[in-house]
């Protein structure tokens, strides 16, 4: 039987906004404000004089900042527009910023975290009109020692790279203090841990070696064998890996890196499918790091700020960055008594807000809670590889058939080569549907990468509807691959010409390089 | 619906296609490569059909969005007219040939032809017997691109298959400033194989157009991010030149990076050997070498060659069994970008030094210079 009325599509019709937005610097309009600044009253004046006098004259500006004159409605409509051309936690599934554990931020902490009791607060505050916040602190430190078994924490990193970057730290000066440091210069990695702990180590001055997975796709114990030496400072180790697979041998590679001498630090930044499940301590690692914006549900915020925890064991607190938060049965202070200390890794204490949504977060969870979110994010994640792995054209390329932990990093090589289309143009495509998938996946040795981490966030709807999405977009490669090749269609976002992403020449990162290498303003 | 990127000029462009129709046949049946007339004879008689034709076509059928503003050059019939035709272009025939009967010399000749024609890129299916005839006639002096078609693919200008070679020149085509990159051309004597000795030599580089994900990944490391790569092994190399120890420098573009570093003069496909002091001796045979090193500290300097991974065995024989030999297992100091690495997609780098007993030593994880103070651990079969 006809009818009048055809069935909605299976997928989402979508259509994002396109504003062809000028960049702030042009919209700019000589003499607009958002805000004019009254007079200061003349007794004031009279008594206080000219203020900007008063500076030393080497730290008066000569001419104002270049900042662009906008009236208040006229920034909020800029951003607003921005707004609409982009996508989020909170607009989508946001399950393919693999490795990024892009789980919900409840409005909630975000109420506690923006309240005047916390925002009003300076870092120069004298530490007994700041009890409460330290006492969050203190406490936050505590859970965090539960969930990993270390023995002490420091939140003074603002990202997980800058922790890394204090564990690096703190073993040299582990060895140092040793007379070790001088020929204990190599670190040790594997090619599929985060690729921050390489960088950081390089950036700490060490020689990094990287280990290769053996024939079963799983880190090399063998490897790791022939690479530890009297050399060896460390071992930098993400697990489960960026693949989502979890290394069976993780206490033989500690043991091993530790019969040679060598301290061994467990990147944790992503913990979420292990909370509660297992700990740094048993596994016999000295050092670890969460990063609060992952695993602890605090927003990433663009880049920044987010927060790095950085733990340590007993014998390694002694170098830990200071101030570092104590209790003396009375009150919370910060105390800077650490000789040894490696220093200062981050401005104060760290960033205070993302402490306290941490500290809401799991609060509002309890130990039974954070276990709960480890095995949900687990399920999450094997129910969408069964769902992704039963599209035409996918793969999960190493451990093959083995289980991964809370993401995985697909191919979409099948599907490459029986049509042509690649896995950076179905990420292009997939934002015709109102979500998204990045194409980094470094270090870039899977074929065709897609990195997905459903986190414990989404429900079982999301991830069929974000299957469906990859299904009928793998099918339409296969039927008419132009549609693929060409998208997106219905998005904001269009293609970029590679070519100007390899060379610097062809970047303008600020306004004002955009000006200079046009040549409208000579530097 | 957005239109696929407009092209920045109408201009007829103009690519050159030459298919060798034997490419690939003996690997059919068996025979480990297609060289040579009575191979291929051999091969017809065991029932293979050539499949280069088909190949191309697949490759081409890409470009089709490009007519009418693309003129395609090729020889007549089996060597590209006929693909041309069947994926509806109306191709300018150059040269002759004799069908169901070409030869090397046809390849060398149409390719010559090519370069005179002034063509933008040069498509080409076949195998490494093939990327060699290109090889000898046009050098660097025209951006090519293989079609995968036969036996042996160890040269590094083949794309990863064939539709990838054409999309590859339509992207050259719409885009010639496109940077190019030097692709080894190595070949495998082919006689000498079936009787079971390898011998591989380094012919030389053909310039391929680069495009991130049509030839690995993409994002993977780009012609300038791998120069400068190629750099900081080199100065980690440098820094660790001992005075009274000889080098054996094996072939490689990354193995020039190190000469340049050293201020030393490379030959581009030899084997050389180098000191602190500067160069001792140039494009060496085995026997020179052996002589060479005999009672002195050496150590031997190699880089995977081809595609496949390779340290020994390929393109760098006079570093023979003997050679590794004299100088021991633990004087081998393998250098590699990480981007050679991971084109390995987690195969193992190989031997194949004609020597079961040397490559049975050779087995196992060694450590690869990958950087300035960076290095992998990485594991070698044969």
């Amino acid at each position: 039987m006809s009818t009048a009325i055809s069935k909605k599509p299976t997928v989402r019709r979508f259509h994002q906004a396109r504003w062809d937005e000028a960049i702030i610097f042009e919209l700019s309009q000589s003499g607009q404000r958002g805000i004019l600044v009254p007079e200061v009253e003349k007794e004031i004046q009279a008594q206080v004089g000219d203020a900007a006098a008063k500076l030393p004259k080497n730290m008066r500006r000569t001419t104002p900042p270049k900042l662009p004159e906008m009236s208040q409605l006229h920034v909020l409509r800029h951003y607003s527009r921005l707004s609409q051309e982009n996508l989020g936690v909170d607009l989508n599934t946001d399950i393919g910023q693999g490795t990024c554990t892009m789980k919900y931020s409840p409005k909630v902490n975000e109420k506690f975290a923006r309240s005047p009791k916390m925002i009003d607060l300076h870092p120069y505050q004298d530490e007994a009109t700041v009890q409460g916040i330290l006492e969050v602190i203190y406490r936050l430190e505590g859970f965090l020692k539960e969930i990993s078994g270390l023995d002490r924490f420091t939140f003074q990193p603002a990202a997980g790279s800058a922790a890394i970057y204090a564990n690096v730290s703190m073993m040299r000066a582990y060895h140092e203090s040793r007379g070790e440091s001088e020929h204990r210069d190599e670190m040790i990695t594997t090619i599929f841990s985060h690729p921050s702990n390489a960088a950081c180590a390089k950036t700490a001055g060490y020689k990094v070696i990287t280990l290769y997975p053996d024939e079963d796709g799983y880190p090399s114990l063998e490897a790791l064998k022939a690479a530890v030496s009297e050399r060896t400072a460390g071992l930098l180790v993400t697990n489960p890996e960026d693949t989502g697979i979890f290394n069976p041998r993780i206490e033989e590679f500690v043991r091993t890196v530790h019969d040679a001498g060598g301290l061994c630090a467990y990147d944790q930044a992503n913990a979420n499918g292990i909370l509660g499940i297992t700990r740094a301590k048993e596994a016999g690692f000295d050092l670890c790091h969460f990063n609060l914006h992952k695993t602890f549900s605090t927003p990433h915020g663009c880049g920044g700020p987010a927060a790095g925890a950085s733990g340590v064991t007993n014998e390694l607190a002694p170098f830990m960055p200071v101030p570092i938060i104590d209790f003396d049965g009375d009150r919370f202070f910060l105390n800077h008594d650490l000789p040894d200390s490696i220093g200062k890794i981050g401005p104060f204490y760290g960033v205070a807000q993302n402490m306290l949504r941490a500290y809401a977060w799991i609060m509002s969870l309890g130990a039974e809670g954070l276990r709960e979110v480890a095995e949900v994010a687990v399920l999450n994640n094997n129910y969408l590889l069964q769902k992704v792995l039963e599209i035409r054209g996918t793969s999960a390329p190493y451990a093959e058939g083995k289980r991964r932990i809370e993401q995985v990093r697909y191919s979409w090589e099948k599907l490459a080569d029986d049509t042509g289309v690649h896995s950076e143009e179905i990420g292009l495509r997939v934002a015709d549907f109102g979500t998204h998938y990045w194409t980094s996946h470094h270090p870039y040795i899977v074929p065709e990468p897609m990195t997905l981490e459903p986190t414990e966030s989404y429900s079982k709807a999301d991830l069929d509807e974000y299957a469906a999405i990859l299904a009928h977009i793998a099918e339409e490669a296969y039927e008419s691959p132009e549609i693929v090749k060409n998208a997106p269609h219905n998005s904001t976002v269009h293609k970029t010409k590679h070519e100007s992403l390899d060379d610097p020449e062809t970047w303008a990162v600020t306004w004002r390089a955009y000006l200079r290498k046009t040549g409208q303003e000579t530097p | 619906m957005w239109s696929p990127d407009p092209r920045e000029d109408n201009e007829v462009k103009r690519l050159g296609l030459i298919i060798n129709p034997m490419a690939g046949i003996g690997g059919l049946v068996g025979l480990k490569g297609s060289d040579g007339k009575a191979i291929q004879l051999r091969a017809i008689e065991l029932g293979a059909i050539p499949q280069a034709e088909q190949r191309a076509e697949r490759a081409l059928q890409t470009l089709k969005v490009l007519q009418p503003d693309l003129e395609v050059l090729t020889p007549p019939s089996e060597m590209g007219a006929t693909a041309a035709s069947n994926c509806g272009f109306v191709p300018l025939i150059i040269g002759e040939i004799n069908p169901s009967a070409t030869t090397p010399q046809d390849t060398q000749q149409a390719a010559q032809a090519m370069l005179a024609s002034q063509v933008e890129v040069l498509l080409f299916a076949g195998g490494d017997g093939t990327a060699r005839d290109i090889y000898q006639s046009v050098g660097e002096q025209l951006p090519v691109i293989g079609i995968p078609a036969g036996v042996k693919i160890h040269s590094a200008v083949f794309a990863n298959h064939p539709r990838a070679a054409g999309e590859l020149a339509g992207a050259f085509l719409g885009n010639p400033s496109m940077t190019l990159r030097e692709a080894e051309v190595v070949d495998l004597d082919e006689e000498a194989y079936r009787r079971g000795i390898v011998s591989t030599r380094l012919y030389g580089y053909l310039r391929v157009p680069y495009q991130r994900r049509l030839v690995q990944n993409q994002k993977t490391p780009t012609p300038k991010s791998e120069a400068v790569q190629m750099e900081a092994i080199a100065c980690d190399v440098a820094e660790k030149i001992c005075p009274d120890t000889l080098y054996i420098l094996g072939p490689g573009t990354t193995i020039r990076a190190i000469a340049d570093m050293l201020g030393v003069r490379k030959t581009l496909v030899g084997v050389d050997v180098v000191s602190s002091e500067g160069v001792v001796a140039e494009d060496v045979t085995e026997k020179q070498l052996l002589r060479l090193i005999e009672s002195k500290s050496t150590k031997i300097i190699v880089t995977p060659i081809g595609g496949q991974g390779f340290i020994f065995g390929r393109g760098n024989q006079p570093i023979s069994p003997r050679v590794i030999q004299r100088t021991g297992k633990e004087n081998i100091w393998v250098v590699c970008t990480p981007e050679k690495l991971h084109a390995l997609k987690g195969r193992p780098l190989l031997v194949d030094t004609g020597d079961e007993s040397m490559d049975d030593l050779l087995r196992g994880y060694i450590t690869v210079t990958t950087g300035y103070r960076e290095e992998a651990v990485y594991r070698i079969s044969t």
